[in-house]
């Protein structure tokens, strides 16, 4: 892990942000696709350091912000069964549904147990074979070559109590649908790392070719950041709209095969609701019908319909990148990151839950 | 909030909010409202430091230790931290039905092991078993009684503009070995707790300089806890390094990969002290020589801007706050 320090590197940053500086000729609207991002530029109080015409836009790439409210009030109905364990990853624990959270379930003694990866659940339905096991699939390409593994080796295994709670997302579509949308003005895209090593970098290739707007693969430590940002400048003065891989240490041009393999064996793509966004057309995973019987939905027989917080918050603009979390009512006041209201607070990447940590209001950053 | 949830044990802004609005409310006095890792009472014109503490962990035996080392470090640190010369301590079991013997010995032998190495002697102790299910394994409660000594005075609400922040080693340590043993996340590396009983580190820093304005362990909450909790006691804003933190690799890339930060890591053998500029380098070079203080660096300072805050420089040279954790530590998806 010796790598870390050298992408934190003091003078190389300086000296890309004095770059940056220099080439940022007009008022420029970045946006950020990924939470891990958000959450780095905060971390590292870049948006402290860039050029005042940059303008960097937080994008919908948190998964617990785009799950939508139905999502969460089935796995907490889920939850209250006796005979079901859920098994989730961390930052789905505090996300509000209609009556509560999966972390108020765990406290009036429902099973739930956090996860870091799905192949935990192997384990855990192979200990507790009276019980059955559903994990709460949610992620993009990152995590969701692991629910398709894991559900491979559970067939493999022979397990028969172990189920899935898919919403697993794919990135390319809602970016797609942002650029669409007519009151959004994006003149370049940061592109996350850790989507694009298993998808490569071919899938955004409709950004340059359809609507002339470059992107930049990139990392999330500082120097990998401002370097992209630098990167993407340069190619938005050029009027150069191509999409470049800055993150070759990890990002193949055509991805993680294997990967890939594992999502085409157990998943169709299909039309899926993003929190705040709505439909967007392909941009989610489903079982296939060779792996329908992993399906929690189908196994427990539950009718699932979708719909989002009615809750007054502005979350879907601030998925959008049209507002940002100051410009909501409810931000600091009522939503906060232990009582959130939407799900851009409750996730640690959300957008908002970034803001509340780390934002400082303007006069304050001259001190 | 109706019921107690986990938040309400994480060392943050929920465990504060349930000791001001629960325990505050009735058990309010002069001594425990200063909030210091231990109380500073006197008796019979003696400054005595009196504290205690209950041992959770999971798992049980850790790489650096176990919960009996802990247990002992623990009641210690909050005692020495306190400019106290610990003297004796307390010690109460609750253990699950059906607990091998073989492990407790090992955790009591432990115990021993640990507290002669501190010159403390447990002088008084407790044993409860209670029906499988209705503990997970063994948990222990410790308490303790230090002698403070003369001349210091230790407490949170010192710490001053121009104090310089000290800490003995590596970060996060304790924390990131817990996680990652609890949930087998088979990081390669040397990740080990620092659990560690630091009272004779503190005597040699008061040996070198006795006035010493702050001394607190950095457990629950890490770094970040530690340094709001003062912040919010001294009414001081203070900056960080961000380049100058000490950070394990295996720490810092577990870390990245969970999306964690180092800083609200619990610790164990861990401590931040605020010293005045003038002697700072002194107390250092004091603690550099010690085995418990060999990685012992300045991470910060106390600004002489308004206001109570806390926040980092960092490496590209922006800033960002850091704020009192909420919540569990909770790690991310991607």
């Amino acid at each position: 892990m010796k790598f870390v320090d050298e992408f934190k590197s003091n003078d190389y940053s300086k000296r890309l942000v004095e770059n940056l500086q220099t080439i940022s000729t007009h008022k420029l609207n970045i946006m950020e696709v990924c939470g891990t991002h958000t959450m780095a530029i905060f971390r590292y109080g870049i948006r402290d350091v860039l050029p005042a015409n940059v303008n960097l836009i937080s994008g919908p790439g948190c998964p617990v912000c785009v799950t939508p409210q139905s999502y969460i009030d089935t796995a907490l109905e889920l939850s209250s069964r006796k005979d079901v364990i859920i098994a989730t990853f961390g930052d789905m624990m505090k996300v509000p549904g209609r009556r509560g959270s999966l972390l108020k379930k765990k406290a009036e003694g429902s099973d739930i147990r956090i996860v870091y990866s799905p192949m935990d659940c192997l384990t855990i339905a192979a200990q507790n074979p009276t019980k059955q096991i559903v994990f709460l699939a949610v992620g993009f390409e990152t995590t969701a070559p692991m629910t398709a593994l894991t559900a491979i080796e559970a067939r493999e295994t022979g397990l028969n109590n172990l189920f899935f709670f898919t919403a697993h997302k794919i990135v390319p579509p809602v970016m797609e649908a942002l650029v669409q949308d007519k009151d959004i003005n994006l003149d370049g895209f940061l592109l996350p790392g850790n989507v694009s090593a298993i998808i490569g970098t071919e899938p955004y290739e409709f950004l340059s070719k359809d609507f002339k707007i470059p992107g930049v693969v990139t990392g999330f430590e500082p120097v990998d950041i401002l370097q992209a940002l630098n990167t993407l400048v340069s190619l938005i003065n050029k009027k150069d709209y191509r999409i470049v891989n800055d993150y070759k240490r990890v990002v193949k041009t055509d991805g993680n095969s294997k990967a890939k393999e594992y999502l085409n064996k157990a998943f169709n793509i299909v039309d899926s609701n993003w929190r705040g966004i709505g439909k967007v057309a392909k941009s989610g995973l489903e079982f296939n019908r060779q792996f329908e019987e992993f399906d929690a939905l189908k196994h427990f027989e539950i009718n699932y319909e979708e719909y989002d917080g009615g809750s007054g918050c502005r979350c879907g603009e601030i998925l959008k990148g049209k507002i940002n979390p100051t410009q909501c009512p409810l931000f600091k006041k009522l939503c906060t990151p232990e009582n959130p209201v939407g799900s851009c607070m409750v996730s640690s990447e959300g957008t908002c839950a970034a803001y509340f940590r780390y934002y400082k209001e303007p006069e304050k950053m001259e001190a | 909030m109706s019921a107690i949830t986990l938040s309400h044990g994480s060392g943050g802004t929920q465990t504060n909010q349930l000791i001001n609005d629960l325990f505050f409310k009735y058990f309010s006095n002069d001594i425990l409202n200063q909030m210091n890792d231990a109380a500073q009472i006197v008796i019979d014109f003696k400054r005595l430091a009196f504290t205690t503490d209950s041992f959770v962990v999971n798992p049980i035996f850790f790489k650096g230790g176990n919960i009996g080392k802990l247990a002992v470090c623990g009641t210690v640190n909050d005692l020495a931290v306190s400019g106290a010369k610990p003297l004796y301590l307390t010690s109460a079991f609750i253990i699950e039905e059906g607990f091998p013997l073989a492990d407790l010995e090992t955790i009591v032998k432990s115990m021993a092991e640990e507290a002669k190495k501190s010159g403390v002697k447990i002088v008084a102790g407790d044993t409860k078993v209670v029906e499988k299910g209705n503990v997970d394994g063994l948990y222990i409660n410790t308490s303790g009684i230090g002698m403070i000594y003369e001349n210091v005075n230790i407490n949170c609400a010192n710490a001053l503009p121009g104090d310089v922040i000290i800490v003995n080693g590596t970060l996060g340590d304790h924390g990131m070995t817990i996680l990652c043993e609890r949930n087998s996340l088979g990081f390669e590396g040397d990740l080990i707790s620092d659990c560690a009983c630091l009272n004779s580190l503190v005597d040699c820093m008061l040996e070198t300089y006795d006035g010493i304005h702050v001394i607190r362990d950095a457990t629950r909450g890490g770094v970040a806890a530690v340094l709001n909790e003062i912040s919010d006691f001294s009414h001081v804003t203070i900056a960080l390094e961000e380049d100058l933190l000490p950070i394990k690799e295996e720490v810092k890339g577990a870390a990245e990969m969970l999306g964690l930060d180092p800083l609200y890591i619990a610790n164990e053998g861990k401590l931040c002290a605020f010293v005045p500029k003038a002697q700072a380098e002194q107390v250092l070079q004091a603690m550099r020589k010690h085995p418990l203080g060999a990685n012992a660096a300045i991470i910060g300072r106390v600004t002489e801007e308004l206001g109570k805050k806390v926040y980092l420089n960092t490496v590209v040279g922006g800033q960002r706050i850091v704020d009192m954790p909420s919540g569990i530590l909770l790690p991310r998806i991607c």
